[in-house]
């Protein structure tokens, strides 16, 4: 029986220096705590015939000194954590993505090339991996504890989460958001390979057509490229080189064209109007599934590539 | 001023009738206070049932019970009996109306009728939930999370919300019903600053009563909606927002933590002056302490969404006001340790039941520090280290002190005294049957296993199996209570009025008190710990 | 023969004063529950409504304005007839305040008949949130959301009146019968604390409900 967990990814050295840190915290006030009330139960038991001497009448002093190396401590700590986990929700640009979506009970992985997994997700060591999560269903959770990480998959929305794998080997992935009769079954692999093997899987899993590819077609099938494209552009924007740049809004503001943005885009497309056109999108919702929502999504993103390349 | 002169005002409230009828439409808070005690016991072995069932389910991978389903709603049976029908109304609404009035030198509660529809409230809210979980259950955890509550889960969810928000009226009327006693009915020169620090924090849980269960109603009404009628609030399908019922929903449920361990932490602070002879330390910080966990534990909801997909502004401040919510807890276990410092300290059953709540609220409270940095929540979130946390708060705190309370004003209660020696025994079992039960859930929780899994990756057993043992233990050391306790009302020794030396209105009654509490309304002229100084041997009682 | 000097004084409390105040303050706290009741959905609502402000407000549209505004006098109206009643009280006329709880249920009754016939328009133009839904579109969604809402908060502000509505009948019940004098009427307050209350809350869903669809 093991009693430490292996650590497979180095964006989770500093989880773990954090744990250990906290560890030594907790375990000095609990020695401190223990130790104290043995020392007081037998030195001041009731029959005990130690002198008590004078009580500390002023108790001012130890309690204000008290409060504040616990406030000190205690803001120290929270600072620690929260640095860590503002890095842990800034993914690197050049991160590989691959699609997650959940359904009761199940993980479908999506790669970019096309690659289709169920409840297993191949990944290539010393790569940072964005994931872009959603769920069909209810809320779920993918975590993978070899990573220290974790992040609840919500439904009619993405999350992201990142990580460097830096350990060749299979891990857990479990659901840890409660999401029905299957939950505990709800749990798959994480296969962390070379960069040769990695290669060789993609090869030998097929896929056929990229995502991309596949998003093209539906990109034309569900009517969105009779506005978006070529020379239909003056009703809608073009979507040419639209991702990752900044996109200003009719109220006003700017948007950063994420994964997160175009999807809602095409969800709720009255939430975010692009500014000098009309709000006459349809919304989309309940009409393409997340599936192909994952593919058309895909497909944009390559259009950034087509105008820088 | 007309002194008015009850018939029998010298009759024990337990001689005052003895016919069922007596009981059911009594409105003495002493004896509502036993109809609440006979409730939540039977809630707790409920409870505890569906917990022995869970550890035996878990002593293999694959999981003892076979369907995942039943696994499924024993576990939500489990918390909702446990955190709505045990917890919430065991130390504050079971010791606290007895003991209230009494620390007070009131003769009752203000509205002692509404007393008594709390108590009918509670108990239909009960039949209601359990006529539910017994009819089938339900799977969604007692967390209600939507879309899986509203929209996927099976069973009879209106059912046990309606039942909850049924028993949430008790709760708010008890909580009013205690404020306002406080403020309107202290006995003369019980001045704010001579509280017990009990009724302090009976106070402090009175106001999350009163201010945070009218939230979780209206939450409970919306999701009835949603179940009922398939209507969208919260299902994103139909353009709510899930994240909104969490937001709502902790904005009741976390400061209902703190009703569950405020009393606790008040009914250790009466003991340990109490038994260690000694003036507790530093009590207006202590007091202030109470209060000031009750103000902010309103604005800490948050932190149970830290991988929910809320802002990360929200995030951050969230876990930078747990941190603050716990500074007032550490003060109030460095007080308990400055009171020991120089005491004559004996160790009855409520003071080893105290230490243990000491030790394992300390515990509990350490690891809220895990929880509340960022990073390792991300770690460590809906693992079974949560699990083992706020067991370590709830049952190693919370239960521990009930126990503490029970043994404490036992005689008060019920004029009899308890076999003091199976008390230390059964005081100590619990204690070590505890920590070999939930101790190891930290482990299990840091090496990943995450909550609420009917079945596990083999490499977890030996740790799952060693918390089952310990399960074995605490559950026999939950019985033994029971039976001595019981046992005690038939063949106990009579109590006499202050059988440990207290110095609080309560115990210048004799025990059992009479209906009326106090035939003539006592003075107040000191504060309630102020024991004799060292070096004058307290003279035994 | 204490029973007589103080009739209505519990045994808990030192006299009538103290516990008339103590009523007082127990009826304040259960409002600040009711407060938090309301907030809480009011709070909500406004969350739902900043998602999908067009839906909500294409729903807002739909809602029977003239009968809201009625109602909205009728209410205020209620509560300076009640309050009036209890000025009589204090003034130890005891047959206006029954008079003035009569008025006072006559108009909440009118406000609930009121409430009835708008919800009647309300299922046969289809705005019920479940099943077939006037409003296709677009905006259908957060019409439907806006409607939830709005049956939600109607049926809860409706079953505060009718038990307003009984209270107030038992006030006047009680009056009649003499249960009251100038020495102790605390009823009568507290029964005033709750109408108003529920006065107010309509106050507040009002412009929520009816106006800002229409702004």
């Amino acid at each position: 029986m093991r009693l430490t967990l292996p650590l497979a990814a180095s964006t989770g050295a500093q989880t773990d220096l954090l744990l250990l840190g906290l560890l030594a915290v907790s375990l000095a006030v609990l020695g401190l705590v223990f130790w104290l009330m043995l020392v007081y139960a037998i030195r001041y038991r009731h029959n005990s015939p130690v002198d008590r001497g004078a009580l500390a009448e002023k108790s001012f002093r130890f309690e204000i000194s008290w409060t504040v190396a616990t406030l000190v401590i205690f803001f120290g700590l929270f600072i620690w954590g929260s640095t860590i986990y503002v890095r842990l929700y800034q993914p690197p640009a050049n991160a590989l993505k691959v699609y997650v979506v959940a359904k009761q009970w199940m993980w479908k992985i999506e790669h970019a090339g096309g690659q289709r997994e169920i409840n297993a997700l191949h990944i290539p060591v010393d790569t940072p991996i964005e994931l872009i999560m959603t769920s069909e269903d209810v809320i779920h959770d993918f975590f993978v504890p070899a990573f220290r990480v974790k992040r609840d998959v919500l439904p009619g929305q993405y999350e992201t989460m990142w990580f460097r794998p830096d350990r060749i080997g299979t891990y857990h992935l479990f659901c840890s958001q409660f999401c029905g009769t299957a939950h505990s079954n709800m749990i798959g692999d994480v296969v962390v390979m070379s960069a040769q093997d990695y290669a060789g899987w993609l090869t030998t899993s097929g896929g056929g057509k990229t995502l991309a590819a596949q998003g093209k077609g539906l990109f034309i099938r569900y009517g969105c490229a009779g506005c978006h494209l070529g020379g239909g552009t003056v009703r809608a924007p073009s979507l040419v080189g639209l991702y990752g740049s900044p996109v200003p809004l009719s109220d006003g503001s700017t948007a950063i064209a994420d994964d997160r943005y175009i999807r809602d885009s095409i969800m709720q497309p009255k939430s975010q109007v692009v500014a000098s056109y009309e709000p006459i999108m349809p919304s989309f919702a309940n009409v393409i599934g997340e599936d192909d929502l994952v593919r058309l999504v895909a497909y944009i993103h390559s259009l950034a590539a087509e105008k820088h390349g | 001023m007309s002194q008015i002169v009850l018939p029998q005002s010298q009759i024990s409230y337990l001689s005052d009738g003895v016919s069922l009828r007596s009981w059911l439409l009594t409105t003495d808070h002493k004896r509502i206070a036993i109809l609440y005690m006979i409730s939540i016991t039977f809630f707790f072995f409920l409870g505890g049932s569906a917990a022995a069932l869970i550890r035996y389910n878990l002593l293999v991978p694959q999981g003892m019970i076979q369907s995942a389903e039943t696994y499924n709603r024993l576990f939500t049976m489990h918390g909702i009996i446990m955190v709505w029908f045990f917890l919430v109304p065991a130390v504050p609404v079971t010791i606290g109306n007895f003991m209230l009035p009494l620390m007070l030198g009131a003769r009752d509660l203000a509205f002692p009728k509404l007393n008594l529809i709390s108590w009918y409230l509670f108990m239909a809210g009960g039949a209601c939930a359990l006529y539910a979980l017994f009819s089938g259950g339900i799977d969604t955890g007692w967390t209600f999370y939507t879309p899986l509550s509203s929209n996927y889960a099976q069973g009879h969810v209106a059912a046990v919300v309606i039942g909850i928000f049924i028993s949430g009226f008790s709760s708010i009327a008890t909580g009013l019903n205690f404020i306002v006693t406080i403020h309107r009915l202290r006995a003369p020169g019980l001045t704010w600053y001579r509280l017990p620090v009990f009724v302090w924090s009976l106070y402090s849980t009175s106001v999350i009563f009163v201010l945070a269960t009218p939230v979780l109603a209206i939450t409970l009404i919306l999701l009835l909606f949603e179940t009922l009628f398939h209507v969208g609030v919260f299902d994103p399908r139909l353009g709510g927002d899930p994240l909104l019922f969490q937001h709502l929903f902790w904005f009741y449920s976390h400061p209902a933590v703190y009703i569950m361990i405020l009393p606790g932490l008040g009914v250790v602070s009466e003991i340990i002056p109490v038994f260690a002879r000694k003036e507790l330390f530093g009590y207006k910080f202590v007091v202030w302490a109470s209060v000031s966990i009750a103000v902010i534990a309103f604005f800490v909801w948050g932190h149970h969404m830290f991988v929910s997909g809320q802002s990360l502004f929200a995030s951050v401040t969230f876990s930078l006001l747990s941190y603050f919510v716990a500074v007032p807890s550490a003060i109030k276990v460095f007080n308990w340790l400055g009171t020991l410092h120089k005491g004559h300290i004996r160790f009855d059953a409520p003071m080893i039941y105290a230490f243990g709540f000491i030790g394992l609220f300390t515990m509990g409270g350490l690891t809220g520090l895990f929880l509340a940095a960022l990073a390792a929540d991300v770690e460590l979130h809906d693992t079974y280290f949560v699990v083992a946390h706020f067991h370590y708060i709830m049952v190693g705190g919370m239960v521990s002190a009930y126990f503490a309370a029970l043994h404490y004003w036992w005689p008060k209660m019920t004029g009899k005294m308890y076999p003091e020696m199976l008390a230390r025994a059964a005081a100590l079992l619990m204690f070590l049957g505890f920590n070999v039960t939930f101790f190891p859930q930290f482990i299990l929780g840091y090496l990943g296993m995450p909550r609420r899994y009917h079945a596990y990756p083999p490499e977890f057993q030996v740790l799952n199996v060693l918390s089952s043992a310990g399960a074995t233990i605490l559950a026999a050391a939950y019985l033994m209570p029971l039976v001595y306790l019981t046992f005690s009302l038939f063949r106990g020794d009579r109590a006499p009025a202050n059988p440990w030396g207290g110095l609080g209105l309560e115990w210048q009654t004799p025990s059992p008190p009479f209906t009326i509490n106090f035939v003539v309304t006592p003075v107040v002229t000191k504060g309630p710990y102020e024991f004799p100084k060292p070096g004058i041997e307290p003279s035994d009682v | 023969m204490s029973e007589e000097v103080a009739p209505h004084t519990h045994f808990q409390y030192a006299d009538a004063t103290h516990q008339s105040d103590t009523a007082v303050a127990g009826m304040w706290l259960f409002l600040a529950s009711e407060v938090l009741f309301f907030g809480g959905l009011i709070i909500a609502w406004m969350f739902c409504r900043h998602w999908q402000p067009a839906g909500f407000d294409a729903g807002g549209r739909e809602t029977v304005l003239w009968i809201g505004t009625l109602n909205l006098f009728l209410l205020i109206t209620s509560s300076f007839v009640y309050s009036s009643g209890l000025a009589f009280m204090e003034a130890g006329n005891i047959r206006r305040l029954v008079q003035c709880c009569v008025v006072t249920m006559a108009i909440g009754t009118l406000f609930l008949l009121l409430k009835f016939y708008e919800w009647h328009i309300d299922l046969s133009e289809n705005l019920f949130p479940a099943g077939p839904f006037k409003i296709t579109g677009t905006d259908a969604g957060g019409a439907r959301m806006f409607w939830s809402f709005y049956f939600v908060a109607t049926v809860l502000h409706a079953l505060h009146m009718i038990i307003g509505v009984g209270l107030v009948g038992w006030v006047a019940v009680q009056a009649r019968r003499g249960a009251f004098d100038d020495g102790w009427y605390t009823p009568v307050e507290v029964v005033g604390l709750y109408w108003s209350f529920v006065d107010i809350v309509w106050i507040v869903l009002y412009p929520v409900i009816y106006l800002v669809g229409r702004g």
